[in-house]
């Protein structure tokens, strides 16, 4: 059984008792403690189940690779699913339960898989399931669905705070290690701005586990004074709790910082992400134990030897009293140290190897233990908890030589460099033989854009397995056992029988059994990608950590080829899964997206405005009153503005300056109409359109003075816009002299719009704004009710209308002498239903309801609009291929239905008979529909085929629910077609 | 073939499964092919199946550079929709949807064709504008898709947040027939649906060169050597500017990542696919219990199949918004494909300026949910010299101006 050891613990401090609860047991650990560490201290072996067989399973790691011990931690909107036993800090109050069973961890329902788990071999869901047809939908999808996944999700939103930064550094090292220290202060020392950041709590890394001594010093002393003069360093910064997730092109690193998920609750934020330019980084991630392949190596009590004495040595736990240990290295020969050293027994060492001559396992010989050479593990008996293992001959089928009782297993088939951040943006890896491993190639780095490299390994995750090739490597001086080579074992023992395959598993958290990779093989899933795909090898949510390199030697071997031919599956960020919390961080709720405010936005907000979300800004859609509905407000709105004076906050609308000597030129090429002749002071309705002819914007452009125009947009495609005549400038026209800034946030503006609206200007005072000193489609500069303006004759009701910009800090105070000066008019602020609706009974076209990027503005009788004197503008040659010139395109018109109801949005008009592919024909559309409270009826704005040749046909436009449409087909200006309001 | 089925499968356990055969042959190539396929994704085995299965042309190759189905097909986000605004694109994904619902049973392959509902949000007065214009698109096309109120979007996704402070739910465009299926399984069935009917599968073959005579293809060059063919389906998605290049004759395409990601797995939270564009994100729960996720593409040209932070962080940001149990959620695994996009962000089904070539291509964002009708156009199209599927997709409307332009029916194209 497993039990807190009386004495030692490197990372414990037994002064601090911490209370938790697992399964709604109370249980206690220490201030130190990692969650498995005081569940396995506690005497708790079985935590989990697996995926598919629902096996009991308890911990094989004591990392960020351990697949099986993942809980749900804390509860209702605190809860987080699938949390990492072995990464999770124990901190007071903590409550866990364990995952993925029913009705409970200990009996579990969904063990039955497992007992007919022959049934249930990788893939075996493509071959069955098929029939009956529907039961794909309604019987087996549903009951996967229920029995797969892990911890549950939280139902509630997250009350907890994340937030990013931003970082520069030259030198980013990944991982805390003595490699990662070592390079640290090597480039620090050289003067290079470093950040080290380490993902465990504490510094070191498995140095201080392992022993060894380092330029004379024990590995605990020496990383106390690495870190010492680390602090002491301006260029340094340090980091625990901090993973390096991934690496982007050009040096874009994610750091992802855990600032309080061991003080949970205490206001500092849960995570923090790092968002990091490097020059290089260092990756001194370190390397993994590979668990070896036998039969049972998943019950729990099975651990890789590194675990083992990790648990002991920093947190006093003995995962056992008699512990097996299995190897095919001298590395594991440290365990069976450990744990002599901690007063627990080694019943036996199985060693797969022929010979065992090394200096470790000499020192675990001298100490009594027996070492059994050429050895393997056949089958461990036990099955919620081990109760020994029965060994065979390593190189033999698993003929049983003897039993040996033991509670625990340690099992080392050597170890893995952390290749994944050097191979995350193209790093490329070789095959080494002799420690049967793939480690980086530094010929072949992640590169920048200079053709330098973005990445260099060091330490174990270069390879440098053994203290002394890594201090070699790090020019420190050090003292260290020799090790003999591993020999490289993949399934144990070498000809298992398919019985023990079938219980030899690879992926534990996904049930990837030997026997899984093997049928892959046989079927033909012969790319490593395919067999991955096809087993779920790697696919787990530790990402084959443990798994893949296991896995790709037994599709090598089944396929007869060398483990490089084989390669390695994509190495994908982040290393380990990180919070979308801290992805999203601040952007949440009102700042998910920037909301953009007019100087008016506060005013509107105080009138009980209805908003639009227009882009990012967000407009009065309308101000209804006390018992108003939506459309009483606008239909209201919409009269009072033609009968007396409505006013509308304008200031969204995109104003672009341009300016320069050839700025007449570009605005030429850019609009289809001609721009550079509009003389200084004069309006002109313009058309954008891209160069497949098709509509984009529109908007007036005024001049302002001889070398500059204001070009109007729309609201939604000002920045759109601005980037679009920045990209012509800078990619195709760049020698033009021309100048472009967005100033549609400097100006406020404001549309006073109706009958009235020349007497509410009278009223402030300052200019004269006479028909005949500022006529329509024309422009006066001057002072309005003591606030420096621009004024436009421009209108897009078909009313007398005014629009005027302030400066932006005036808007507000602009806005409200313009509605008290009108208060006597009858002024009312009106929104952009109104303005949509007020602009359709004119006839108007709005980009985004006509427009739907295949219209061109011929279609929409916008040839008016059109230069004929310019050699060219942009979308003229695709205006000129055949299609848009065909006599039947769908073109603009307006549409009345015959009993004066609205028309649905969105309909279409069909036609006789139905196309090749059985489809109805059509021969129009409606763009836009509206209740016109002006003329008391539904008004419609639509395409039809050959429209404007057509008025007065009636065409059927269907409905919902079997509704046909009566509609014929009018002129589009409902309103005042003689411009003879606007024009007063 | 031998047939899958669970008393196949019930059989073998009694011996180990040791008993099953190959999902496919892997051979080497022959002489010469009546029709040579290039490229084993989704497209490319499509096309060769039903150029058996419809047609009776079996005497066909399919070359693949690298695994079949490890591009885009094996790396998408299995949206399965056929809600589309113009004509054509509705005729082609129905057709392919139609095809959808009967595959596992006509491939013999469960592809897990997963009809569980999809929406599309609308969260502005202009999106629902466009998406009750679809609706009554495709009631015409014979496409059943419905317009659904804030409350039943509730219903159907009880972990949205409908009241986002930002963009409100206003309703949604549903499709309930609308769904997902397993990738891989998809290019793997057709592979062995292939394979059965006597076509050569040829995979770690690249074709580097392109053979004419008089302005008709003659055959290919491979790095498994020359192979002949009668007629020539170019159908390698990202690539396809490549091997046009070697017949002489260039496509309108660009090349951009598109990126998805997962969560850890999780018991089921959410069983429809919601698309919610105005903000760039999507989302679906896979069998496995993983969060699908996923938005716009990356705004650069790129080759190398992974993409970059920005995009995942924005779309991550409106997923949490949209979701906020997503939160507390971990990501597992991110990762990219390069997806082929036209200038009017529709595919590609054409016959090729050099006589026997054919190109199916630009599928861009979007092409999973059309393999089966897309292989089945193409089949067609190579097979006869025509196909009414095929139709609006041809290359000459570039020249033309014939665009078949969705941007207003969806943002996000999946
Ligand atoms: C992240 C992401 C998410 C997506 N989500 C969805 C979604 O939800 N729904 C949806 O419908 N679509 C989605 N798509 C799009 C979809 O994946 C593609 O449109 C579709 O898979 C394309 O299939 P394909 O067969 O045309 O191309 P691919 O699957 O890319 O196949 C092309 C094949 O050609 C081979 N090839 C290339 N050059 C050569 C050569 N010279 N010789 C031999 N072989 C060659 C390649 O190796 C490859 O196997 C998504 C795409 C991505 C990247």
């Amino acid at each position: 059984m497993s039990t807190r050891l009386a004495k030692g613990g490197r990372l414990l401090d037994r002064s601090k008792p911490l209370n938790f609860t697992f399964n709604g047991t109370p249980l206690r650990g220490f201030q130190g403690d990692t969650l498995a560490s005081a569940l396995l201290g506690s005497g708790r072996t079985l935590l989990g189940r697996s995926f598919k067989y629902h096996r009991p399973r308890g911990l094989v790691a004591s990392g960020v690779e351990e697949p099986n011990v993942l809980v749900n931690l804390g509860r209702n909107a605190r809860l987080e699913p699938d949390q990492r036993a072995t990464t999770t800090e124990l901190f007071e109050g903590a409550e866990a339960s364990s995952q993925n069973h029913w009705p409970s961890l200990d009996f579990d329902i969904g063990e039955i898989n497992d007992k007919i788990g022959k049934l249930f071999p990788a893939g075996f869901y493509y071959k069955t399931f098929m029939a009956p047809k529907w039961a794909w939908k309604h019987l087996f999808e549903p009951v996967i669905r229920q029995a797969a996944g892990l911890g549950a999700a939280p139902k509630e939103a997250d009350p907890d705070r994340y937030e990013q930064t931003y970082a520069f550094c030259d030198v980013l090292v990944a991982g805390g290690g003595v490699a990662g220290l070592a390079a640290a202060l090597a480039e620090a020392k050289a003067g290079k701005r470093v950040m080290v950041m380490e993902q465990t709590a504490f510094w070191g890394g498995r140095a201080p586990v392992d022993g060894g001594i380092i330029d004379g010093l024990a590995p605990d002393e020496w990383v106390r004074n690495a870190i010492e003069t680390l602090e002491k360093m301006e260029n340094v910064q340090l980091f625990t709790r901090t993973m390096v997730s991934g690496l982007y092109n050009h040096g874009y690193v994610i750091g992802y910082q855990r600032v309080a998920d061991h003080t949970p609750g205490d206001g500092r934020p849960r995570h923090r992400l790092w968002r990091i330019r490097a020059g290089l980084v260092i990756t001194a991630t370190g390397a993994l134990e590979r668990p070896l392949a036998f039969a049972g190596n998943d019950v729990p009590g099975v651990m890789l030897a590194s675990a083992v004495r990790d648990y002991v040595v920093n947190w006093a736990v003995s995962p056992g009293d008699r512990v097996v240990i299995v190897t095919n290295n001298d590395d594991a020969y440290r365990t069976a140290l450990a744990v002599l050293d901690a007063g627990l027994s080694v019943p036996v060492v199985i060693d797969a190897r022929d010979s065992v001559t090394g200096a470790l396992p000499m020192a675990v010989k001298a100490r009594g233990v027996r070492v059994l050479e050429g050895r393997g593990i056949a089958k461990v008996l036990g099955r919620k908890a081990v109760t020994g293992v029965e060994i065979c001959a390593q190189a033999g089928e698993g003929g049983v030589i003897e039993t040996v009782a033991c509670d625990c297993v340690a099992m080392s088939g050597g170890w893995s460099p952390v290749v994944h951040l050097f191979s995350h943006v193209g790093g490329k890896l070789i095959w080494d033989e002799a420690g049967a491993m793939f480690r980086p190639d530094a010929t072949r780095p992640p590169i920048k854009a200079d053709g330098t490299a973005l990445a260099r390994a060091v330490g174990a995750a270069n390879g440098a397995l053994t203290l002394d090739a890594l201090c070699a490597e790090a020019g420190l001086a050090a003292q260290v056992e020799p090790e003999a080579p591993l020999a490289p074992v993949w399934v144990m023992p070498a000809g298992a029988k398919e019985a023990l395959k079938f219980k030899a598993f690879l992926d534990y958290q996904n049930d990837v059994k030997v026997s899984d990779v093997q049928l892959a093989a046989r079927e033909g899933y012969t790319s490593v990608e395919h067999t991955k795909r096809y087993t779920t090898l790697g696919m787990a949510s530790d990402q084959g950590k443990l798994s893949n390199i296991n896995g790709l030697a037994i599709l090598s071997d089944a396929l007869g080829q060398a483990i490089p031919q084989t390669g390695t599956t994509t190495f994908r960020p982040p290393y380990t899964p990180i919070s979308f919390g801290a992805v999203a961080a601040e952007a949440k709720g009102e700042i998910f997206q920037p909301l953009r405010r007019t100087p008016m936005h506060g005013w509107h907000e105080a009138k009980g405005a209805h908003w639009e979300p227009v882009g990012l800004w967000r407009r009065p859609y309308c101000y209804p009153r006390a018992g108003e509905s939506h459309r009483d407000a606008v239909n209201r709105e919409i009269t009072n503005t033609r009968t007396n004076v409505g006013l509308l906050d304008a200031s969204t609308l995109g104003k672009i300056v341009v300016k320069g000597p050839d700025a007449g030129r570009f605005l030429d090429m850019l609009y289809t109409g001609m721009m550079s002749t509009l003389p200084v002071g004069k309006c002109r309705y313009g058309i954008m359109c891209n160069e497949n002819g098709f509509l984009m914007d529109d908007g007036v452009v005024v001049r302002l003075s001889e070398d500059s125009w204001l070009c109007h947009t729309t609201s939604g495609g000002a920045e759109h816009i601005h980037a679009w005549m920045e990209d012509w400038l800078q990619c195709e026209w760049w020698d033009w002299k021309v100048y472009t800034a967005n100033l549609t946030e400097q100006y406020a503006q404001v549309a006073v719009v109706g009958p009235k609206a020349r007497m509410v200007l009278e009223k402030l005072g300052g200019m004269d704004v006479s028909k005949e000193a500022l006529p329509f489609m024309s422009l006066a500069e001057g002072t309005l009710g003591g606030f420096p303006a621009r004024v436009f004759r421009i209108s897009f009701s078909g009313e007398l209308s005014y629009e005027i910009a302030v400066p932006a800090n005036m808007g507000l105070a602009f806005w409200e002498a313009l509605n008290a000066a009108g208060a006597e008019f009858g002024a009312m602020p009106y929104g952009t239903e109104a303005l949509h609706v007020m602009r359709a009974e004119k006839g108007f076209i709005m980009i985004g309801d006509e427009t739907d990027g295949t219209v061109i503005p011929q279609d929409l009788n916008l040839g008016w609009a059109i230069s004929k004197k310019k050699d060219d503008y942009l979308g003229k040659r695709a205006q000129a291929r055949v299609e848009m010139a065909r006599p039947d395109r769908w073109r603009l018109v307006g549409l009345e239905t015959i009993d004066g109801t609205v028309l649905p949005d969105g309909v279409y008009a069909v036609a006789e008979g139905h196309n090749a592919n059985g489809q109805r024909n059509t021969q129009g559309r409606v763009t836009s529909t509206y209740w016109s409270p002006t003329l008391k009826k539904g008004i419609a704005m639509g395409l039809v085929v050959n429209g404007p040749e057509r008025m007065g046909e009636v065409l059927d436009f269907p409905g919902d629910g079997g509704v046909v449409h009566k509609v014929k087909i009018v002129d589009p200006c409902f309103y005042d077609k003689e411009g003879e309001k606007a024009n007063v | 073939m031998r047939r899958y089925s669970m008393f196949a499968v019930a059989r073998e356990a009694l011996r180990y499964h040791a008993g099953w055969e190959r999902a496919w042959r892997s051979p080497e190539p022959k002489k010469r092919y009546d029709v040579v396929v290039v490229g084993a994704g989704g497209h490319g085995l499509a096309t060769a199946y039903y150029l058996g299965k419809v047609h009776g042309i079996t005497n066909v190759a399919v070359i693949e550079k690298g695994w079949l189905g490890g591009g885009n097909t094996g790396r998408n986000t299995t949206i399965i929709r056929s809600n589309y605004l113009q004509d054509a694109s509705a005729a082609i994904f129905e057709k392919a949807l139609q095809l959808y619902e009967g595959l596992s049973q006509d491939l013999n392959y469960n592809v897990m064709f997963s009809p569980r509902g999809l929406l599309m949000l609308a969260q502005s007065e202009h999106e629902m504008r466009g998406y009750k214009r679809t609706v009554y698109a495709n009631a015409l096309q014979g496409v059943q898709t419905e317009w659904i109120s804030r409350e039943r979007v509730k219903e159907l996704v009880p972990i949205i947040n409908l009241d986002g402070p930002r963009y409100p739910v206003l309703g949604a465009l549903y499709q309930e027939r609308g769904g997902t299926a397993r990738h891989d399984a998809v290019a793997w069935g057709y592979a062995r649906g292939c394979s059965a009917m006597g076509m050569d599968i040829i995979q770690q073959c690249e074709v580097t060169g392109i053979r004419t005579v008089n302005g008709k293809v003659q055959g290919i060059d491979t790095t498994k050597g020359a192979i002949d063919c009668g007629k020539l389906a170019m159908v390698v998605a990202g690539h396809s500017g490549v091997l046009a290049e070697m017949a002489g004759f260039r496509l309108p395409l660009e090349s951009v990542a598109l990126q998805a990601w997962v969560s850890e797995p999780i018991k089921p939270v959410i069983d429809v696919v919601v698309m919610a564009n105005l903000v760039h994100c999507y989302i679906s729960q896979s069998d496995k219990g993983e969060l699908v996720l996923g938005g716009g593409i990356d705004h650069c040209n790129n080759f190398t199949q992974r993409g970059s932070w920005y995009t995942l962080e924005e779309t991550t940001r409106a997923l949490v918004e949209t979701y906020p149990v997503v939160s507390r959620l971990k990501m597992l695994r991110q990762w990219g494909g390069i997806v082929d996009i036209t200038g009017d962000h529709s595919p590609i089904i054409s016959k090729a300026p050099v006589e026997g070539i054919f190109v199916d291509c630009g599928w861009g964002t979007g092409g999973f949910k059309a393999i089966p009708g897309s292989g089945w156009a193409m089949a067609e199209l190579v097979a006869k010299g025509h196909s009414p599927l095929a139709e609006g997709f041809g290359l000459n409307r570039f020249r033309e101006g014939r665009f078949i332009d969705e941007s207003v029916a969806a943002g996000v194209a999946h």
